[in-house]
């Protein structure tokens, strides 16, 4: 692990951070945002709100049209500062040429890491979302949960210190959705992560989170930031748990008065 | 129900046996016909005749089947080194691909007949003339397919290994070249007929005659002299020549993509 440029510093803070794209869709108005170290994030709201967009100016796949980002206290713009950064997309987006365990080999291989220093960090990584046995499979052998699962080893295979995740689970059943949700709570506690995690789904924000950030549409924006620490562990008994329902509840109301408040314009 | 699904065995089975047995019918029609008719072995020759001048001139023949063979094949490789070299060049940047693409259609379009000759003339020598033509026929499937495929990479996957500050060169040996692959292979497989064809027609074009004689100089000579077995035998070569370079490209793919492109996997893989 590298050390951070400065340990008291959030994990990123977006200041006034907007996007504008070259159609002249204003895909984000200004956001400011701060996200303390360790804490799982979830960026909640209807298609088009911009929760991808801005993701993506998280991720520096994006450049913000105006507004600044800092990563881990450092100069704004600059990912550098030994931050790494892993990425899941809303499809499992493997290379349907390689076998398992070389797509999630892929980061170590890019950055020039020699095969067997890596082949520890891979094996542990299979071996953490459960995918040990499959490693010499093709991504066309495996379901969609596990072709996600893959996505996820290869997104934490270089041991990364914030993971975005682009609605990963968008297009699972809802019971593989579950069994993963459950899987990346055990892995975020277990790598002490920072989580930033973007879904349209209510339960799923209010299963994962510490915080749930509730977006509106047109432009893109921020319109609730709720907390939602809660003591004890987050089960199947949780689900059905006072505070779990009464986070619905809330993230609900706010979703309906954003969308109100838009037609209303 | 009549027009129920044969079982799998049968069907593959019968996916053999029908195009085999239209094959049969054929050339028993055509013995039949020339038998029963009397046709002068000048005009049509029967299958038997034609297989007999098979065996009878096979030295020569297959001489002939090795130069055109020879020709095609080295033109082949010619255009898979030049076209995806092109290919690469052209997916560097749009600016230089809309330059120089309209050339490379132009080249594709100007029939083989009508630029064969300026090359003869040019080239010194006949073979590497020929050589040079079948190439330029077997050049654009390669280039256009292998274009495609070099720019149709996952956008997801090029957003990754930007985030992992991958290099150029890594883009392109770990992304774009193996995206690139199921649709080179499709070019590949119309070259490698058109090679052959080229291969050909040049040869008709220059007329070649001596040792180095092809395939094309057999029918050539044998229309002259109305040597109509021998004509048909060379034909027939030709045929069965053209079909095994297909068949070859279709292993190819098949090995290359059997375990991963939607193309192979159909049936092999679930």
């Amino acid at each position: 692990m590298t050390q951070p440029l400065s340990s008291a510093a959030p994990a990123v803070e977006i200041c006034g951070a907007r996007k504008t794209y070259a159609t002249g869709t204003e895909a984000l108005a200004p956001v400011d945002l701060a996200i303390g170290r360790g804490e799982f994030v979830t960026l909640l709201g209807p298609s088009g709100c911009g929760k991808t967009t801005l993701l993506n100016l998280v991720a520096g796949l994006v450049q913000p049209s105006g507004g600044t980002i800092r990563w881990w206290g450092g100069a704004p713009g600059e990912t550098g500062g030994g931050l790494r950064m892993g990425y899941v997309f809303q499809s499992p987006t493997l290379m349907p040429w390689a076998r398992v365990d070389a797509n999630v080999r892929l980061p170590l291989d890019l950055a020039g890491v020699p095969r067997a220093q890596g082949a520890t960090q891979v094996d542990d990584a299979l071996r953490l979302v459960g995918l040990a046995k499959f490693a010499r499979r093709f991504p066309r052998e495996l379901s969609g949960g596990m072709q996600m699962r893959a996505s996820i080893a290869r997104a934490i295979v270089n041991g990364p210190d914030m993971l975005l995740m682009d609605e990963p689970f968008g297009a699972l059943d809802e019971f593989t959705r579950q069994r993963l949700d459950a899987e990346l709570l055990a892995l975020w506690g277990a790598r002490g992560l920072t989580v930033i995690f973007v879904t349209h789904s209510i339960t799923e924000a209010a299963f994962l989170s510490t915080r749930i950030v509730v977006m509106g549409a047109s432009p893109g924006r921020v319109v609730d930031d709720v907390r939602h620490d809660i003591c004890g562990p987050r089960d199947d008994a949780f689900r059905t748990s006072p505070a779990f329902l009464d986070c619905c509840r809330r993230l609900s109301r706010a979703i309906q008065s954003a969308g109100e408040a838009a037609l209303h314009e | 129900m009549n027009d129920a699904e044969p079982p799998d065995g049968i069907a593959r089975g019968f996916r053999v046996a029908a195009p085999a047995l239209v094959g049969v019918i054929a050339v028993g029609l055509w013995q039949w016909l020339v038998v029963a008719n009397d046709v002068p072995v000048w005009l049509v020759p029967s299958p038997a005749v034609v297989l007999r001048t098979l065996v009878d001139e096979r030295a020569l023949l297959l001489d002939s089947l090795g130069v055109t063979l020879g020709i095609a094949l080295t033109a082949l490789a010619l255009a898979v080194v030049v076209g995806v070299a092109i290919a690469l060049v052209f997916v560097q940047s749009r600016v230089i691909e809309m330059s120089l693409f309209p050339y490379a259609v132009l080249l594709q379009v100007t029939p083989l007949v009508a630029i064969a000759p300026l090359v003869i003339i040019w080239v010194g020598d006949t073979r590497v003339a020929l050589v040079l033509c079948a190439a330029v026929v077997a050049l654009f499937p390669i280039v256009s397919n292998t274009t495609l495929g070099l720019r149709s990479v996952d956008p997801g996957l090029l957003d990754l290994f930007r985030m992992s500050r991958a290099s150029r060169w890594q883009v392109l040996w770990r992304l774009r070249l193996p995206s690139a692959l199921p649709y080179f292979l499709g070019g590949l497989r119309i070259a490698s007929g058109l090679a052959l064809i080229g291969a050909v027609v040049a040869e008709f074009v220059a007329g070649t005659g001596g040792a180095g004689a092809g395939l094309a100089y057999q029918i050539l000579l044998a229309g002259i002299q109305l040597n109509m077995p021998r004509l048909f035998a060379s034909l027939v070569l030709i045929a069965l020549a053209g079909i095994a370079l297909f068949a070859a490209t279709v292993a190819l793919s098949r090995a290359a993509l059997r375990r991963w492109h939607e193309s192979e996997t159909s049936d092999a893989v679930r």
